[in-house]
C-alpha cells in the first residue's frame, strides 16, 4: 500500500517543483513549457491513481489533462507568443528572490493547514496529497499577482487548475463529473483567455496588463 | 419521465440553443422574454407543488425561495433588455450581429443559476456557478471598449480565483464526508450531507468553511473581496448589471448559507455565525463611505448592493429563525428594488448618453416619468417606508437590538451614512436645470413598475402565506 502513495506523492512533487520553477523562468517561451511538463505529470498522476485506486474513469481525466493542457494548449500559447512578437522576457512586479521566498512560505502554509487536518490515520496520506495540491494552486496564485502579462497569467490560472485537479484525484472515489467538469471549465477558461488576449493586443497594442490599469472607471 | 423542476433548468437552456438560430435580433428579443416567461411559469409552478429530494435536484422551501425570485427578476430583466438593447442598436452601440449571442448566453445565464439553486450535488452546484460567471465574464466584455475590457479582465482573474477556492473546499467537505457516507455521489449530495454532519470531523470542516468562505465570498462581493464588483457592474450593458446584482449575487449567497447547514450540523465545528457578522458589517459600513465619492451612476449603486449584501450576510450570521426570516426578506426586497433601479439607471442613461453623475441634471424637466421611477425606486433603497426594504432592514435591527443592543449600532450607522450619500445624489440627479445633451427614450415601464409594486406591496401588507413560507425556510437554515 504504501508504493502507491509514494509514487503519487513523488508526482505531486515534482508538479510542485514545476510550479517553482513557473515563478522564476525569464522568458514566455520557457514559462510555456514548464507549464506543459506540469500538465504532464499531472496527467501521469492522474493515471497512476486511476491504476492504484481501480478507477478506470479516471483515465479520461488523465487523458485530457495529456493532450489539451499537456499538448494543444502549449502549441497554441507558443504560436500565440510568436504571432504577437512577445517572445522577449516576462515583466515582473518582484525579484526571483522574493517570489520563491514567498512561494516557500506559501507551501509551508499549506502543508501545516493540511497536516493538522488529516491527524486520524485514513485521512494521512490523503491529506499529505491534498497539502501538495494546495501548495500548487497557492503558488499558480501567486504568480497570477506577480506577473504583468496576459499570458503569464493565462499560465498561472492553468497551474491553479492543475492542482485542483491534483487535488480532486486525491480524495479517494470523487465522482467523475467533477473531473469532467474541470476539464470543461478549463475549455471555456481559454476560449475566454484567448477572446481577452486578442483584445487587449487589438485595443493597446501591448498584452501588458499595466496597460489596464490606467482604465479604471473612476479615474477618467 | 420529467419533473416539474427539470423545466426551470430545460427551458432556459433549450431557448438558447434555438436562440443561436435565430439572427433578427428582433425576434430573438421576443423569444427571450417568451423563454423567460415560460421559465417564471415553471417556478411558480414549483412553488404551489411539492417539495423532492430525489438523486440529482433538490426542492425544498429554502431554495425555492431563491428560485422563485431568480426567475422573475429574469422575467422583467427579459423585457427591460428588449427595449435597452433596442436603443442600443439604433444609436449604434453595438453591432447587430453580437445579439444573436446576447439573447443565447442570457438563456444559458439563467439555466446555469437555475441548476446552481435546485442541484443537490455539491459539484454540479459548483459548475452551475461557475458556468453562469463566466458567461457574464463574456457579457461584460461585450462593448469592447477599453474600460469594458479592463472590467471584465479584473472580473474574470478575480472570479475565477474564488471559484477556484471554493472548489477546493468542496473537495475538502467530500473528503469529509467520505468517512460517514462512503466513496462516491453520496459523500456530495446536500441531503445527505446535512444529515451526517455530526459524524465528520469537525478540523476538515473548519478549513473547508474557511475556503469555500473565502471563495464564494468573492462571488457574493464582500469586503475586501469586492474588487471586481464595481467595474464588472459599470461596464457591462445594463441588463448584465442587473442580473449581476439582483441574482449571480445570490446564488453564490445560496451557495454559502447551504454550507453554513452543513457546518452548523457539528456541534464542536467553527461557528460560522460571528465569521460572517465580520464580514458583513465590515462590507456594510466600508460601501456606504465609498458611496460618498462615487462619480460613475452604475458604479454609484454597485457599491449599494455591497452594502446590502453585507446587511443580509450579517443578518444570516446572526442566525435564528427571526434573523434568518429578515435577512431573507431583505434579500428578497434587494434583488427587486436593485434590479428596478438597473432599468431606472439603464434609461436615464441612454437618454443622457453619459453614466457620469455630475453630467446627469434635471431629470424632472426632461423626462418627468423616468425621474419619478427612479427617485422612488432609490427611496425604497434607502430604507424609506412605506417600501418592503424598510420593513426588512427594520426587522434586522430590531432583532439585533433585542439580543446584542450594541452591535445593532453598526449596521444602523452604515444604513444612515448611506442613507445620505444616495439622498445626496438622488437631488443632484432629479433637481436643477437639465444640462447636456437630452435623448427621447422609449423606456418600457413594465419592469420597473412590477417591481416597485411588488416591493411596496411588501412593505404594506406582507400575505400570511409568504410569511409561513418564508418563515419554514428561515427554520431550515437553523
Amino acid at each position: 500500500m504504501n508504493e502507491v502513495y509514494d509514487i503519487s506523492h513523488l508526482l505531486a512533487g515534482v508538479m510542485l517543483v514545476t510550479s517553482f520553477a513557473l515563478l522564476y523562468q525569464g522568458r514566455i517561451a520557457s514559462v510555456v513549457n514548464t507549464f506543459a511538463a506540469q500538465s504532464i505529470t499531472l496527467s501521469l498522476a492522474v493515471a497512476w491513481a486511476a491504476w492504484s485506486q481501480d478507477r478506470p474513469d479516471l483515465f479520461i481525466t488523465a487523458t485530457i489533462a495529456f493532450t489539451l493542457k499537456g499538448v494543444i494548449i502549449p502549441i497554441a500559447l507558443h504560436r500565440t507568443v510568436a504571432r504577437l512578437g512577445i517572445h522577449h522576457e516576462v515583466e515582473k512586479v518582484v525579484g526571483v528572490g522574493i517570489a520563491l521566498m514567498v512561494g516557500l512560505a506559501l507551501t509551508a502554509l499549506a502543508q501545516a493547514l493540511l497536516l493538522k487536518v488529516a491527524h486520524s490515520p485514513e485521512n494521512y496520506y490523503a491529506g499529505e496529497q491534498l497539502a501538495l495540491a494546495l501548495a500548487i494552486i497557492l503558488l499558480g496564485f501567486l504568480m497570477m499577482i506577480l506577473r504583468r502579462n496576459a499570458v503569464t497569467q493565462v499560465v498561472g490560472f492553468m497551474s491553479m487548475e492543475n492542482g485542483l485537479i491534483l487535488a480532486a484525484t486525491g480524495a479517494r472515489g470523487m465522482p467523475l463529473v467533477v473531473e469532467v467538469s474541470v476539464a470543461f471549465s478549463v475549455l471555456i477558461a481559454l476560449f475566454v483567455f484567448a477572446v481577452f488576449v486578442f483584445r487587449i493586443r487589438e485595443r493597446f497594442d501591448t498584452i501588458d496588463v499595466g496597460a489596464l490599469d490606467r482604465m479604471r472607471g473612476d479615474r477618467r | 419521465m420529467i419533473h416539474t423542476y427539470q423545466f426551470v433548468v430545460l427551458v432556459p437552456y433549450v431557448a438558447a440553443l434555438i436562440l443561436v438560430a435565430i439572427p433578427s435580433y428582433r425576434v430573438g428579443a421576443i423569444v427571450n422574454v417568451v423563454a423567460s416567461g415560460l421559465t417564471f411559469a415553471a417556478g411558480l409552478w414549483l412553488v404551489g407543488g411539492e417539495r423532492t429530494v430525489g438523486h440529482y435536484a433538490i426542492v425544498d422551501e429554502f431554495n425555492i425561495v431563491f428560485i422563485a425570485i431568480n426567475t422573475l427578476v429574469g422575467f422583467t430583466t427579459s423585457i427591460f433588455s428588449a427595449s435597452y438593447i433596442g436603443h442600443e442598436i439604433e444609436t449604434g452601440r453595438l453591432p447587430p450581429s453580437f445579439l444573436r449571442f446576447y439573447h443565447a448566453m442570457f438563456q444559458a445565464m439563467m439555466g446555469s443559476m437555475n441548476v446552481s439553486l435546485i442541484a443537490n450535488n455539491i459539484g454540479v452546484m459548483w459548475v452551475g456557478l461557475e458556468i453562469a460567471t463566466l458567461i457574464t465574464v463574456v457579457m461584460v466584455g461585450l462593448y469592447r471598449t477599453p474600460q469594458s475590457i479592463e472590467a471584465a479582465w479584473k472580473y474574470f482573474i478575480l472570479a475565477s480565483v474564488g471559484i477556484s477556492l471554493a472548489f477546493f473546499g468542496t473537495i475538502l467537505i467530500y473528503l469529509a464526508g467520505q468517512p460517514a457516507l462512503g466513496e462516491g455521489v453520496p459523500a456530495m449530495t446536500w441531503s445527505l450531507l446535512e444529515g451526517a454532519a455530526s459524524k465528520m470531523d469537525p478540523a476538515i470542516l473548519d478549513l473547508a468553511f474557511i475556503f469555500l468562505l473565502i471563495g464564494y465570498g468573492t462571488k457574493v462581493g464582500l469586503a475586501p473581496l469586492h474588487a471586481w464588483l464595481p467595474d464588472a457592474h459599470a461596464e457591462g450593458p445594463t441588463p448584465i448589471s442587473a442580473v449581476l446584482s439582483g441574482l449571480l449575487l445570490n446564488v453564490a449567497l445560496y451557495a454559502l448559507l447551504r454550507f453554513k447547514m452543513v457546518i452548523a450540523g457539528h456541534p464542536a465545528a467553527l461557528n460560522p455565525g460571528p465569521v460572517m457578522i465580520t464580514m458583513g458589517l465590515v462590507s456594510l459600513v466600508f460601501a456606504a463611505f465609498m458611496l460618498y465619492q462615487r462619480r460613475d451612476i452604475k458604479r454609484l449603486f454597485a457599491y449599494s448592493s455591497i452594502e446590502h449584501m453585507g446587511l443580509i450576510v450579517f443578518a444570516f450570521g446572526m442566525g435564528g429563525p427571526l434573523a434568518n426570516f429578515a435577512g431573507l426578506l431583505h434579500m428578497a426586497m434587494h434583488s427587486l428594488t436593485k434590479s428596478g433601479i438597473f432599468f431606472a439607471v439603464g434609461h436615464i442613461a441612454q437618454a443622457k448618453g453619459t453614466q457620469r453623475i455630475a453630467e446627469i441634471t434635471g431629470l424632472s424637466e426632461s423626462h418627468p416619468r423616468l425621474a419619478i421611477a427612479f427617485a422612488l425606486a432609490v427611496l425604497a433603497i434607502c430604507g424609506m417606508p412605506p417600501f418592503g426594504v424598510f420593513a426588512s432592514e427594520f426587522l434586522i435591527l430590531t432583532t439585533t437590538f433585542a439580543r446584542e443592543p450594541w452591535l445593532a449600532l453598526v449596521p444602523a450607522f452604515g444604513l444612515l451614512v448611506a442613507f445620505g450619500a444616495l439622498l445626496m445624489r438622488l437631488q443632484g440627479v432629479i433637481f436643477g436645470e437639465p444640462a447636456g445633451q437630452s435623448h427621447p427614450v422609449k423606456a418600457s415601464f413594465v419592469p420597473i413598475v412590477m417591481h416597485l409594486l411588488l416591493v411596496l406591496t411588501a412593505g404594506i401588507y406582507l400575505p400570511a402565506v409568504l410569511v409561513a413560507w418564508f418563515r419554514r425556510a428561515a427554520e431550515l437554515l437553523g
